[in-house]
């Protein structure tokens, strides 16, 4: 019995973590396509925190797809140091849009400010709060799929 | 292999719903462009604009430049070959848009000029030495005011007449104007109140020759 079902659980494991880390990608890819979006189609320029966030989240759409073909858990170990810096970012940029940190800090000084209103969406979605989103799924599947390889090891 | 699939559809799908959205997008654009202009058409052309070219002309260029352009820089040649080729029939009206910082006071060089009958030989020296009077896309008045003298003005009366708050009144309403009619990068063109929807030579060029034989 155990036998059987110990190699069939790991593979009930790596089917899971294959969704996961699939809809991190599909997640990187919508932040990606949506970012360049906002600049390249509706001409919104990217303030500085926005670019930085760019720079954690472009790499996750190309590394977490080779990640999947074929399966290999061992991409958690690359993205998640991108997805935790870019989260970084974004809580910075998601505090100073919501005016909890004071203006006098925000490094924006050029072009668009980081709390422009043209960086809320059809009213009501705030770009920030996206990528907020963005990030924190990502990096709450990617520790799933760590805890999962790391349960297929022992 | 079945989640090969997975990955090429959700590519496919991802690929197809920005190409229709950057469609959409840009077809609501272009109809709100002619909307705004339509709507604001006096905001195209105010008495105080500098003009070019037989005033008679039936085709009429509306151009929102900034002087630390380079894109402007590069499209000015094309646009006085556009009106030299057409000769008579098509003119051009000149608005500001200094976004740089420090273009006002270009801006206020050129009004400067304006006064003496040298705003296109100067404006000309400004496009042709603009590297080296702006630096780091800021521009640098008190460089060029070295330079200006080539263009045979009289330069003490340009540093006197260059801060005229008359001056920055025609600024304030050029960019007044422009946010109007939704001219929001330089340069900006307008044919006949049409606005250039695809930026390019090449279009300009169409748009022009689509005016002139509309109505020649």
């Amino acid at each position: 019995m155990v036998d059987q079902t110990e190699p069939q659980g790991q593979l009930a494991a790596e089917s899971v973590s294959w969704k996961l880390i699939f809809i991190c990608w599909l997640i990187a890819m919508v932040a990606t396509l949506g970012s360049l979006f906002f600049s390249e189609i509706m001409g919104l320029i990217p303030c500085e925190l926005c670019w930085y966030q760019r720079i954690f989240i472009y790499p996750l759409a190309i590394i977490l797809l080779i990640g999947l073909h074929p399966l290999d858990t061992g991409v958690v170990r690359y993205a998640l140091p991108l997805a935790i810096i870019g989260l970084l970012f974004t809580v910075y940029h998601t505090l100073l849009f919501y005016g909890l940190i004071p203006e006098n800090l925000q490094p924006c000084r050029e072009g668009v400010s980081c709390r422009d209103d043209s960086m809320v969406l059809m009213g009501f979605l705030p770009i920030p709060l996206l990528s907020l989103a963005a990030f924190i799924v990502i990096i709450t599947l990617l520790f799933k799929v760590r805890r999962l390889a790391k349960a297929g090891l022992n | 292999m079945k989640q090969n699939h997975f990955t090429l559809i959700a590519l496919l799908l991802m690929a197809i719903a920005f190409i229709a959205a950057a469609l959409f997008h840009n077809t609501g654009e272009e109809k709100a462009q002619i909307a705004r202009v339509t709507n604001h058409s006096a905001a195209l052309i105010k008495d105080h604009s500098i003009k070019a070219g037989n005033p008679d002309a039936r085709v009429t260029i509306v151009e929102f430049i900034d002087p630390a352009c380079g894109t402007c820089a590069q499209f000015h040649p094309f646009v006085k070959q556009l009106l030299q080729q057409h000769g008579g029939r098509v003119n051009l009206v000149v608005r500001y848009l200094p976004f740089h910082q420090g273009s006002d006071k270009m801006v206020g060089m050129l009004e400067a000029a304006r006064k003496q009958g040298k705003f296109w030989d100067v404006l000309e020296l400004m496009y042709a030495t603009q590297n080296q009077w702006t630096k780091n896309h800021v521009a640098q008045p008190d460089i060029f005011l070295a330079l200006i003298e080539r263009a045979g003005v009289d330069v003490a009366r340009i540093k006197q007449e260059m801060n005229d708050p008359a001056i920055m009144k025609i600024i304030q309403q050029d960019m007044a104007d422009g946010k109007l009619l939704g001219a929001n990068k330089t340069p900006s063109f307008f044919v006949n109140g049409k606005p250039l929807s695809s930026f390019g030579y090449q279009q300009l060029q169409a748009l022009v020759e689509s005016e002139v034989n509309k109505h020649y």
